[in-house]
């Protein structure tokens, strides 16, 4: 629709206001965009006609919702599908409804419409109040940055415009806001369907302050735009003109000016702006600012491309490889501990392990609850972490890089805040490693391995304590001597007594217990052996550390016994202990066990005797390492 | 941080100097380069009316002058002349590098379409054999989404399958601009760098870029073309807007939709939804 109708010149060049509606799908969301429309003379001609046509053919009364329900699947199954998005105009401003479905498997949608809007109405229905799909909509809206939120307590009609009603369903509504530090703009009673305090105020509710939702509306502002923030300028793209180079991006936040010295991150060259390209533009610009697009040239040739980061020379953000973030997730399939996905952040694109579910959010009580799988619609913090250093801001400084979409596969998954920045014992480590000049080796892999017959490489067996990885382990090693191989255990009791002893058994010693053995585990292969890891590994998410550590070479080993099984051969006496309560935090008995998901081998020693378990071993092991095995190559997986 | 803590404003959407075509134009210079940077080979379709004359004046914006990629014009033959002879005209001003793609006849397209309806499939059958032969992986759409309610319900970066069909019920979430664009070899993306404006807004960046138009959207004897089709299903709507500043006045006033000339919009009630699902822009 494009009928602005008659504002005032003066005001045209303001911005409208866009806002969505969110709420239960049947809290009469549609029927209020109808009346909205038909009440601010924002139809166009014929329209009404053609939504009374629909309504008679489908044998309902006038049914507001079908004005913008144009798509006829949905007027067939009653629901709206589609992020739609329709406008009118009141005195003061334009203003753009999106119109954001409340079905919940919908949600996709629902996020791409908040996304856009400066503010939003939530539909609760008087007789139900803000139920739970009501306060997962007001939930995101919070994550997505709608801080404006305008309530309109429907069917009051209903409930013979009961104040007690709307007193309870505004407090509940007001108290669970207040929990997301959000403060509702008005709390408005209304009937969509009669338009009572929709565009004129109602004598219905003689209680009510005679205001409506078109004031509520006209006395929402836009979010003014904010420029005092440190310069970050993503980089879209590089186009080359003759000899010169033009970089194309935009401005996130801040300021940027031709002469002001920039870094582009992540290798923190420097250059001083020449010039802001531009096209049939009747001024050359000198200056943009936040949410601008701009082509620049440099003073200096510099590496540049897509990804990059500019900032004022001397003020980049920090670099780092782990984070904690607020994610919400949007797709079917569930996330789990040790899920691969990409971080894009603004231009950027970044491969990261979600190392850690922290914990999830109850969107009804707002209590954190423990979770191994967040499923869609569903909110939780994360730890993740990237290969490289990721160039990312606190989502509360800076909004535009402090948040992010997770992409699994070849989709849009989910999204997320960046809460914290963490930097640990080995991240430190990672930020002096570019200081570190090794020797240059003199042996290659190749003379290694014709020598040796065979490649480097790391077995890392992980399961239960007692299900064998220990007893395998060493007769792999024995065997492999035999056949002449360069092989080496290492046992997870052996490193705790030695390497790792200034370590405890809580999550965070573990993980760093894990990242020693995989660290160890890579130099010892890099040298040619082949290295046999028994160590629990209890957590997905370490498995992928050492994985991500060592890289091509590693192999997930899953050794599987089940719990009765181990704690019937209980080697070491733990399971005893634990029984006995003199042990606690025993994997598998009071601490959790995480099978892997996709283990490149599994050798199953409750169905496998010792024999047979490390024939499987070992064949798979000549398989994947050796150089000079006349055996058939063993098909596994 | 307060695990409740409240999440960041919205990023600022433009600085105070900033009108609101600026923003526009910003956002959809950054959409057309990152459909460029992310959709290899990439192509636009120019139809020469007031909307794609707007994306292609934005793409010589985005890329300093020389649009990188081939502008195709899905042509049937059937356009009013006055279109061809506009058409000509800007090839050789602009200097433009158009390909010119001939749509399949008629006689081939979908014999249960409404008469009208059948016509424009033409230009669907067009992009098709396009796309085939070009391995096209993104297609730049000049589309609006207040031109019609099932264009309102696009997405920016808008997903088809390999036949072109358009799902509405699975498009992928957009937000933070943030648009999927890896997909399955074979299935090829709609990028809609117009979707966000209004019929206003095109008419009054038309006015402020001076960009060229075909002369029948302004009135002769009283009458106009708001929308511009081929001339078997195209009709001019009543008017006496001669100038662009007339038309704005014009649309800041009138209730008739954009469309309302265009005769495959109304032929059933289904029947531009069922040729936008079967791949029409």
């Amino acid at each position: 629709m494009s009928h602005d109708t008659t504002l005032d010149p003066g005001i045209r060049g303001d911005l409208p206001l866009r806002i969505v509606m969110v709420g239960h799908v049947d809290h009469g969301k549609s029927t209020l965009i109808g009346r909205l429309l038909h009440d601010a003379d924002a139809l166009p001609e014929g329209r009404v006609a053609q939504v009374q046509k629909s309504s008679d053919a489908r044998g309902v009364g006038f049914e507001w919702s079908f004005v913008i329900d144009a798509l006829q699947a949905e007027r067939d199954q009653g629901i709206t599908i589609e992020t739609s998005r329709l406008s009118f105009a009141t005195e003061r401003r334009r203003i753009e409804i999106i119109d954001a479905p409340g079905h919940g498997e919908f949600l996709r949608n629902m996020v791409t419409g908040a996304a856009s809007a400066d503010a939003a109405i939530a539909v609760i229905d008087v007789r139900e109040g803000a139920v739970a799909q009501a306060r997962r909509h007001l939930f995101l809206l919070s994550l997505l940055g709608v801080r404006k939120v305008v309530i309109a307590i429907n069917k009051m009609d209903a409930v013979d415009w009961d104040r007690a009603a709307f007193d309870r369903v505004a407090g509940e509504t007001r108290a669970y806001l207040a929990e997301l530090a959000l403060k509702p703009v008005a709390i408005v009673p209304i009937s969509a369907r009669g338009g009572d305090n929709v565009w004129t105020a109602s004598n219905a509710a003689d209680w009510h302050d005679g205001s409506s939702l078109r004031d509520a509306l006209d006395a929402l502002e836009p979010t003014p735009a904010t420029e005092n923030r440190p310069l970050r300028l993503a980089v879209q793209d590089v186009y080359r003109d003759g000899e010169r180079r033009i970089i194309a991006g935009r401005v996130e936040s801040g300021r940027v000016k031709v002469g002001d010295e920039l870094a582009f991150l992540p290798g923190g060259q420097r250059a001083r702006v020449a010039t802001i390209e531009g096209w049939n533009e009747p001024v050359a610009r000198i200056a943009a600012a936040a949410g601008q697009t701009v082509a620049l040239t440099l003073d200096q040739k510099l590496f540049v491309a897509r990804g990059h980061l500019a900032v004022t020379a001397g003020a980049a953000p920090d670099a780092v490889r782990r984070i904690r973030v607020r994610a919400f997730w949007l797709a079917q399939k569930p996330l789990l501990q040790g899920a691969e996905l990409r971080l894009r952040v603004a231009t950027a694109d970044h491969r990261v392990t979600v190392v850690q579910i922290e914990r999830a959010i109850d969107v009804e009580t707002l209590a954190p609850v423990n979770a191994d799988t967040i499923g869609s619609g569903q909110i939780a913090d994360l730890v993740l972490e990237a290969n490289e250093p990721m160039l990312v801001d606190i989502a509360a400084d800076i909004a535009a890089t402090g948040r992010g979409v997770l992409v699994d596969g070849h989709d849009v998954a989910g999204g997320c805040l960046v809460l914290d920045k963490l930097t640990t014992r080995a991240r430190r480590a990672a930020a002096r490693r570019n200081d570190l000049r090794p020797p240059p080796e003199r042996l290659t892999q190749a003379r290694r391995a014709e020598k040796s017959g065979h490649t480097g490489g790391v077995l890392w067996l992980t399961g239960l304590s007692g299900s064998g990885k220990s007893t395998l382990s060493l007769a792999l090693e024995e065997q492999l001597f035999e056949e002449g191989w360069r092989a080496v255990v290492l046992d997870g009791d052996r490193v705790r007594g030695g390497l790792s002893s200034d370590l405890g058994f809580a999550s965070e010693d573990r993980t760093e217990n894990v990242r020693r053995v995989a660290e160890t585990a890579k130099l010892l292969s890099d040298s040619g052996l082949l290295v046999i890891v028994a160590l629990i590994s209890p957590e997905r998410g370490q498995r992928a550390d050492a994985r991500r550590i060592i890289g091509d070479e590693f192999r997930e080993i899953y050794v599987e016994a089940d719990l009765a099984t181990c704690a019937a051969r209980d080697p070491k006496g733990l399971y005893a202990r634990a029984k006995a309560r003199k042990l606690t935090g025993l994997t598998g008995v009071d601490s959790a066990y995480e099978p892997p998901l996709a283990p490149e081998l599994v050798v199953d020693t409750t169905s496998l005797d010792g024999a047979a378990s490390l024939a499987r071993l070992a064949d798979y092991v000549r398989s994947q390492f050796g150089c000079r095995s006349s055996t058939a190559r063993v098909i596994e997986r | 941080m307060n695990m409740l803590a409240p999440a960041p404003q919205q990023a600022p959407q433009s600085a105070p100097s900033n009108d609101h075509l600026d923003e526009l134009e910003n956002r959809s210079i950054w959409l057309i380069r990152e459909a460029y940077a992310r959709l290899k080979p990439l192509g636009m379709l120019w139809s020469i009316g007031k909307d794609s004359n707007v994306v292609l004046w934005l793409a010589r914006k985005a890329f300093l002058g020389r649009v990188p990629f081939p502008v195709v014009q899905l042509d049937t033959g059937m356009e009013l002349p006055e279109v061809y002879a506009f058409r000509d005209r800007i090839v050789q001003e602009w200097n433009l590098g158009l390909r010119i793609e001939t749509c399949p006849p008629e006689s081939e397209m979908d014999p249960t379409l409404p008469p009208a309806t059948r016509a424009a499939a033409r230009k669907t059958a067009g992009l098709q054999a396009l796309l085939e032969r070009e391995r096209l992986r993104g297609v730049l759409v000049g589309i609006r989404r207040d031109e019609q309610g099932t264009r309102a319900k696009e997405r920016v970066f808008s997903p088809r399958s390999l036949d072109g069909n358009w799902d509405v019920t699975k498009q992928p979430a957009e937000f933070w601009d943030h648009y999927r664009t890896d997909f399955p070899v074979g299935a090829h993306v709609r990028v809609h760098p117009l979707l966000d404006w209004t019929e206003l807004d095109v008419w009054r960046y038309t006015r402020r870029e001076a960009i060229p138009i075909v002369p029948l959207y302004l009135a002769q004897d009283g009458k106009r073309y708001r929308s511009l089709g081929e001339k078997n299903v195209t009709f001019p709507v009543a008017s006496n807007a001669s100038s662009i500043d007339e038309i704005i006045a014009e649309l800041e006033t009138t209730r008739v939709p954009e469309r309302a000339g265009r005769s495959i919009d109304s032929e059933t009630e289904d029947s531009f939804e069922r040729l936008r699902q079967a791949g029409y822009m």
